[in-house]
């Protein structure tokens, strides 16, 4: 069968001499046997005689702490121990991660008066039990060192009284208070804003989005009279166009979404149908990733397509002048057309005339009461640029006479920051309730840190309806107060803010007893689900949207698009060292941000030609990437490039949330530039794209970009044996397209059936009892990265920080490996989830000399640190370069303190402060420098869950264990449990996936524990190209005969 | 020189084989003390007659030891067999049954009987010395060392005599002498004695380096005289009543002040058997109750506030290293295991001693010999093949399924 092209890299495309190199290796570094004039460590002066120094200085030492006593522990119990606590068992609490707007229903994983853990509360059909990666990461927020830990005012710490007694003197009589937030949620805390305002007569409320939705907002006010954003509903949608939403990244709801997209991704084998997504867009994103099929177009272009897209869908004709783009438009609105009544096409542009134009489309195809119901509305942004605007304006002109700030930070993500900030200098009373002393509290006079979220009270309504409440997880680690106790109090409120909440749900839910039920869920639903509403459209405004939109000028010869990325988003994520080590799903870089070029743009302008292999070698291999200046309206950063295939040749892409101030902590300090500054004004709302002007400044900044990392080699050489991928169209012509593939494959060891038996001279061992598996499905698989994160967290992954991953050295035990192929400029990307695969024929187990890595009767590659000695051998000989070496403490494991000083960077160690180490896993170990390690299949949870089982006198089940990467995931890509057991879910998903199962390298006879589903992409086009490429290849074939 | 190098290569593999055949005795020896205190320490000491007799010098009592293995094994079928002993014995302890034993091969009877020789008679151990008693092997292995030191200065002699022997007939044939070369200085001693010295340095190293972190037997003084025997000996305490954590998760928590304020509320001075430390001393129980007191904020008379109290400071006794997972309820809940076969007999001491070593070994070795509770528990359903196989006879049903045999001595059982 013709195999069509899959690459990782750009060197491997190529099959250039550096690629062909380095995927020989396992480890990218020459050993450091060499001493420092250059010399062989052997040849180097008196190598005996420091060899018997260190020698006896390291006898001495391990004598002489051998010989040291035991030292006495003390085991002290609780005084009065609470009924529900026992030492060492964990308790969930539901509650809800709130984060400027963003909502996600959680429990969280309680141990010993610590939360160490958030896992998706299931009860919540919004998420359906799925999280994202900042969820994941969240609670290590809780335990961040930049944390504010007491009141001040100046700067000088205060009590709390002192600070409500000088504040109140202060605001006395004040006019023109304005309390600046990010979009609120929660019904209660706008209760509680709404009594404060009462209280003091011409205040009001402005609510600041980083990244603003007001477009969207602004949009539906005019054409269906409501400040608001309709529930949007993918699963129902048979077609979707989005004109540039990454809404499986960070668009609105992404959690929300990427499980209702997953719905119509997912494939019934015997008789496949899925929905089809075509996207457009500028800079390679997430969702565009996972597109079936993707248009380039420029920023400038948005509008205009957008109205071609209304007059196709109308039965006009396209007027643009981009051949592809012209093709893509008229196939979106065929996709539309045919799907009319289950189609939806959403848009991410902050341009009131695009979202009103996408309204007209969505209304054209019937959108509405089907795909986009306005019975409940998305509350997670709020915010109106104009309102803002006005208020800088204000506070400039002097007429605010109190600011208090909550969650906002304009002074670092508003474009014009000097602005706001000259402003803040003339309001007489600056309060902030930032936890952090982030860019604009370190310019307030008070500041009153609130909570962490796992510490508050509170409630949230992201979406209407669907409320999910939030109780305290711990004791507030610091002196901090809620918020909303500072308004109360300040309102002259009597209650406190828990009696509020209480008070206000207790009446809703049916007294103290209803109150404790919700408590305990975490959510309040409606009974009954409500019937979606289609909403009346008012179409005036569509039509001068559209000659605004066609009117509108062309862009420039380069064009800038701000993005977000998935863990960072606006900045909340840039000091967690979590999202920062998480590679960027679409450019696989950690710890930076960077300018974004498609390879045409980087052959201009920093003369890189990629399909040169030295170039492309020199660029790819060495961490040091090229600079360039870009400059938007005079104001101007630089930044290193990253080549990204699916880029438009006229952008370039820079994501936000970068550059933040060193106060919020070490992982964000000196990290990236700040883009923000690089948006504008345009019309009423920000824009995120503009007209730039980029030069090359011939220096180079290193980038720790794990794409060219764990590279490993294939038999055949073209990565169909890693990576299956086929289009719809292909799978209905042949559905056993890729069984028939794999039994040609083993044909030479017995076939499929008895290739476990014949394929080898190890004997074939039974597994009694148990036998683990796992099966992830690329088609629901989107690389959103959650379960990376999830896996740190459960499983005490170290970070690294930035200097070692340059190096090669990250520990994540879970990776997201990204693929190409196709059109080197449009090409298509799969994501595929890479653990150990816990083969039952592990070449790691044979190499091992103290066997320290082995294999477990129901089927677990086992490590075992502490006998581990550190040769690597495994790490070599394992064919999916899964294995991870501590090549330092990154722990803080090893019994000296600090010893780490100068060899890993300020934020590793700041991960072993004893107050972020609160949030280790107690259950699993804490490795030390000098072994291996790699994913366990979440050991602990097995062995949690086989014991409550055996407690309870029964069978294991499903229901029992679901391993960290799994219980993360939005879309339940992945499955896991007792191959052994036909009645478990991994099971059934092998039974009835027969024919797009595969094992990643199957030849091998490593035998994996981990199956496939290959990723199917519902397009047609790829088949033609196909039969194109065999014709070509036959005509090739006759001539050389 | 010949003959010095075989006789040395002698000495050297006589000193190797010693060794070993130390090293061997002390691991039956220890497995005898686990077997006996898990399955015989519930009714029988070994000096003294409790339930059962007291068992030293039991070989010597039965006329056959064929007799013995049986009786143990199997008692109730042995008593049929109508042996005189037997019967005399199971009349003189008022026919109360010895439990059967049919889990224990012979070669654990034998550990076990071994384990009793080695148990010293009572008069000729100080009482006192209980926190530094020597290892019950330890007479053995000075009784070897001694011997060896013996035969190896008669040895030493010998040649020295034999060369003086051989230097004189030299002499005497009138061939030309070698230069005398004392025996200090010659090589083969020197040889002989550094070899000797890498073995015995080598072993002790070795042990020692073993032993680094382990703390048997440690009995530390703790912040009130706790007295284990008043509690779960005399007064019976059910040891889930104050330890409840171990049938619930990975911890057997020590008890918070207000379980101790349960029963104490009542009892305010302690009337029992008079109770003395370690080193002899008196306890005053009733003192020891007025420190509790202090530390629940207690007044005899007035009502008991749970949430004055503070936390008492105990001193941990049971040390794991942190790569290491243990949980509990595992073993109380799942597993059935008594409390005694890991913390030793509870009821019977004061203040608490480690028991056991907590070595890997030691855990390593009650995998392969304890069997869980196949047929009982309904998790262990799903071994369908291991339930025909017991049926069929195909695994020895005596034997039955082990801890080992379901994956219980696996790294990852344990290390995560």
């Amino acid at each position: 069968m013709e195999q069509k092209k899959i690459w990782q890299s750009f060197g491997e495309l190529n099959q250039s001499e550096a690629f062909n190199k380095d995927v020989k290796d396992e480890f990218k570094e020459e050993l450091p046997f060499v001493a420092e004039d250059g010399k062989s460590f052997l040849e180097a002066k008196a190598p005996r005689r420091d060899f018997l120094k260190y020698l006896g200085f390291s006898t001495a030492a391990a004598a002489a702490a051998a010989s040291c006593e035991m030292p006495v522990k003390k085991s002290i119990p609780f005084a009065n121990r609470p009924e529900e606590i026992v030492p060492g068992v964990s308790k969930y609490y539901a509650t809800t991660y709130v984060q400027d707007g963003d909502v996600v229903s959680v429990l969280a994983k309680v141990r010993d008066g610590r939360p160490i853990k958030l896992e998706g509360n299931d009860y919540s059909p919004v998420t359906g039990g799925g999280t994202s990666a900042r969820v994941q990461a969240s609670v290590l927020d809780l335990y961040d060192t930049a944390r504010l830990r007491f009141p001040t005012i100046d700067g000088k710490e205060v009590t709390f009284e002192a600070a409500d007694n000088s504040i109140a003197e202060s605001i006395k009589g004040a006019t023109g208070a304005v309390i600046l937030t990010s979009t609120i949620t929660s019904p209660t805390t706008k209760e509680v804003i709404a009594q404060f305002l009462a209280k003091f007569p011409g205040s009001r409320h402005v609510t600041y989005d980083a990244v603003s939705y007001s477009g969207l907002l602004l949009a539906n006010e005019l054409t269906f009279g409501k400040k608001a954003i309709p529930s949007y509903m993918f699963q129902n949608a048979k077609a979707i166009v989005s004109l540039g939403a990454d809404f499986l990244g960070t668009w609105l709801s992404p959690v929300e979404f990427a499980k209702q997209y997953a719905a119509g991704k997912k494939i019934n084998e015997k008789s496949p149908e899925m929905s089809k997504h075509i996207h457009f867009e500028s800079v390679a994103s997430l969702t565009g990733s996972n597109a079936d099929e993707k248009f380039l177009h420029r920023p400038s272009e948005t509008a205009a397509i957008a109205a071609a897209l209304l007059s196709a869908v109308k039965g006009s004709e396209v007027s643009i002048a981009d051949k592809k783009l012209k093709e893509g438009i008229e196939k979106a609105a065929k996709a539309l057309n045919a799907n009319k009544g289950a189609a939806l096409v959403v848009s991410g542009s902050n341009d009131v005339n695009v979202q009103v134009i996408v309204n007209a489309i969505n209304d054209a195809i019937g959108a509405y009461g089907v795909t986009i119901d306005w019975a409940s509305t998305l509350n997670y942004r709020a915010g109106i640029d104009a309102d803002f605007v006005k208020l800088v304006e204000d506070m400039n002109a002097g007429s605010v006479g109190a600011l208090l700030i909550h969650g906002a930070n304009p002074s670092y993500s508003w474009f014009a920051a000097d602005k706001f900030n000259a402003g803040l200098k003339k309001v007489k009373t600056t309060i902030s309730f930032n936890t952090k002393l982030d860019e604009t509290s370190v310019l307030c006079k008070y500041v009153l840190p609130d909570h962490h979220f796992l510490e508050s009270w509170g409630d949230a309504e992201g979406k209407s309806g669907y409320i999910s409440l939030i109780q305290p997880t711990i004791n507030p680690l610091f002196k901090t107060r809620q918020w909303q106790d500072s308004l109360l109090k300040w309102s002259g409120a009597s209650a406190d803010y828990l009696a509020f909440v209480k008070n206000y749900w207790s009446a809703k839910v049916g007294g103290e007893t209803g109150w404790d039920k919700a408590l305990q869920a975490g959510v309040i639903n409606p009974s009954l689900a409500l019937s979606a509403v289609k909403g009346s459209f008012n179409s005036s405004a569509v039509a001068a949207a559209i000659t605004a939109a066609t009117s509108g000028k062309k862009g420039g010869a380069v064009e800038i698009v701000l993005y977000e990325k998935v863990g960072i988003g606006a900045g909340q994520g840039a000091s967690n060292p979590w999202l920062q080590e998480l590679p960027d799903p679409v450019t696989r870089a950690t710890w930076d941000n960077y300018v974004v070029v498609s390879p045409k743009m980087a052959k201009e302008l920093v003369k890189i030609d990629l399909n040169n292999n030295g170039q492309a070698d020199a660029y790819e291999v060495n961490p040091p990437k090229p600079c360039v200046k870009v400059t938007v309206n005079g104001k101007s950063i630089e930044l290193p490039v990253l080549i990204i295939p699916g880029t438009q040749e006229n952008t370039i892409g820079i994501a936000v949330g970068y550059g933040r101030s060193e106060n919020i902590g070490k992982a964000a300090a000196g990290v990236g530039k700040n883009a923000f500054v690089l948006a504008g004004l345009s019309g009423a709302t920000v824009s995120f794209s503009a007209d730039a002007t980029v030069t090359a400044t011939g220096e180079k900044y290193p980038v720790a970009l794990t794409q060219t990392h764990s590279r490993y080699d294939t038999a055949q050489g073209n990565r169909t044996e890693v990576m299956k991928e086929l289009t719809l169209a292909e799978y209905m012509a042949n559905p056993k397209e890729i069984l028939n593939d794999r039994e040609e494959e083993l044909k030479p060891y017995g076939g499929i059936e008895k290739f476990e038996g014949q394929g080898t001279i190890y004997p074939v061992y039974n597994r009694p009892g148990i036998k683990w598996g796992m099966s992830v499905d690329l088609n629901s698989c989107n690389g959103c990265g959650a379960c990376v994160v999830a896996c740190n967290a459960e499983n005490n992954v170290a970070v690294v920080g930035k200097p070692e991953v340059l190096r090669g050295h990250e520990m994540h035990w879970l990776r997201i490996d990204r693929y190409f192929s196709g059109d080197m400029e449009n090409p298509n990307v799969v994501f595929q989830p890479m653990m150990c695969q816990h083969c039952d024929n592990a070449p790691c187990e044979n190499v091992c000399p103290v066997a320290a890595t082995n294999h477990s009767s129901e089927g677990l590659n086992q490590m075992t640190y502490n006998r581990c000695i550190g040769t690597r051998y495994c790490a070599n000989n394992c064919p999916y370069k899964v294995r991870r070496f501590n090549w330092a403490d990154y722990t803080g494991a090893d019994s000296f303190p600090d010893n780490q000083e100068g060899i890993v960077n300020d934020v590793v160690l700041n991960m072993n402060d004893d107050l972020t180490r609160m949030v280790l896993n107690p259950d699993v170990t804490v490795r030390s420098r000098g072994v291996i390690e790699k994913c366990s299949f979440c050991v602990q949870r097995l062995q949690e869950a086989k014991l409550t089982a055996k407690k309870d006198s029964r069978p294991l089940e499903d229901g029992d264990l679901k391993v960290a990467c799994q219980q993360a995931c939005p879309t339940h890509a992945i499955t896991f449990g007792n191959a052994n057991n036909k009645e478990s879910a991994i099971s059934k998903v092998r039974v009835d996936n027969p024919y797009r199962s595969f094992y990643v390298l199957e030849q091998l006879h490593v035998l994996p524990g981990v199956t496939y589903l290959a990723k199917v992409r519902n397009a047609e086009e790829e088949k033609e190209a196909k039969a194109e490429k065999k014709e070509e290849k036959k005509a090739e074939k006759a001539e050389t005969k | 020189m010949i003959s010095y190098r075989s006789i040395a290569k002698t000495l050297l593999l006589s000193a190797v084989l010693l060794l070993g055949s130390l090293l061997a005795t002390n691991v039956s020896a220890q497995d005898g003390k686990t077997l006996f205190s898990t399955n015989c320490a519930a009714c029988h000491a070994v000096n003294k007659r409790s339930t059962g007799p007291a068992l030293a010098g039991v070989e010597d009592r039965w006329p056959d030891k064929t007799k013995l293995h049986a009786w143990i094994k199997n008692s109730a079928a042995f008593l049929k067999t109508g042996d005189v002993y037997a019967n005399n014995l199971y009349n003189e302890y008022n026919k109360t049954a010895m439990n059967l034993f049919p889990g224990l091969s012979d070669k654990d009877i034998d550990a076990i009987l071994g384990y009793i020789k080695s148990v010293p008679a009572p008069g000729s151990e100080k009482p006192a010395a209980g926190a530094a008693a020597p290892a019950p092997e330890g007479d053995n292995s000075l009784l070897f060392g001694v011997l060896t030191l013996v035969l190896a200065v008669v040895a030493l002699i010998l040649l020295r005599v034999n060369s003086n022997l051989r230097k004189l007939s030299i002499e005497r044939s009138g061939e030309a002498s070698e230069e005398e070369i004392p025996f200090w200085k010659h090589k083969s001693y020197i040889a002989l004695i550094a070899v000797v010295l890498f073995i015995v340095g080598g072993y002790l190293t070795t042990k020692g380096a073993m032993g680094l972190g382990r703390s048997q037997n440690y009995q530390p003084v703790q912040p009130i005289y706790y007295s284990h025997k008043v509690h779960a000996g005399t007064n019976q305490i059910n040891c889930l009543y104050c330890h409840g954590g171990a049938q619930e998760g990975k911890h057997s928590n020590i008890p918070s002040v207000n379980i101790c304020m349960n029963c104490h509320m009542s009892i305010n001075e302690y009337k029992g058997e008079k109770i003395y430390t370690e080193e002899g001393v008196e306890v005053d129980g009733t003192k020891e109750i007025q420190k509790l007191y202090k530390y629940a904020g207690f007044t005899v008379g007035k009502p008991f506030d749970a949430s004055a109290a503070k936390p008492i400071e105990w001193t941990r006794i049971h040390n794991l290293p942190d790569h290491v997972y243990f949980n509990h309820s595992q073993h109380v809940k799942a597993g059935k295991v008594q409390c005694q076969t890991c913390h030793g007999d509870i009821t019977k001491m004061d203040e608490v001693k480690q028991f056991a070593d907590l070595s890997m070994g030691w855990c390593i070795n009650c995998h392969r010999e304890t069997k869980v509770q196949f047929k009982d528990n309904g998790f262990y359903s799903i071994y369908e093949k291991f339930h025909q196989d017991l049926k069929s006879g195909k695994i020895d049903s005596t034997k039955g399924i082990t801890v080992e045999k379901i994956g219980g001595t696996e790294c990852q059982k344990c290390h995560y």
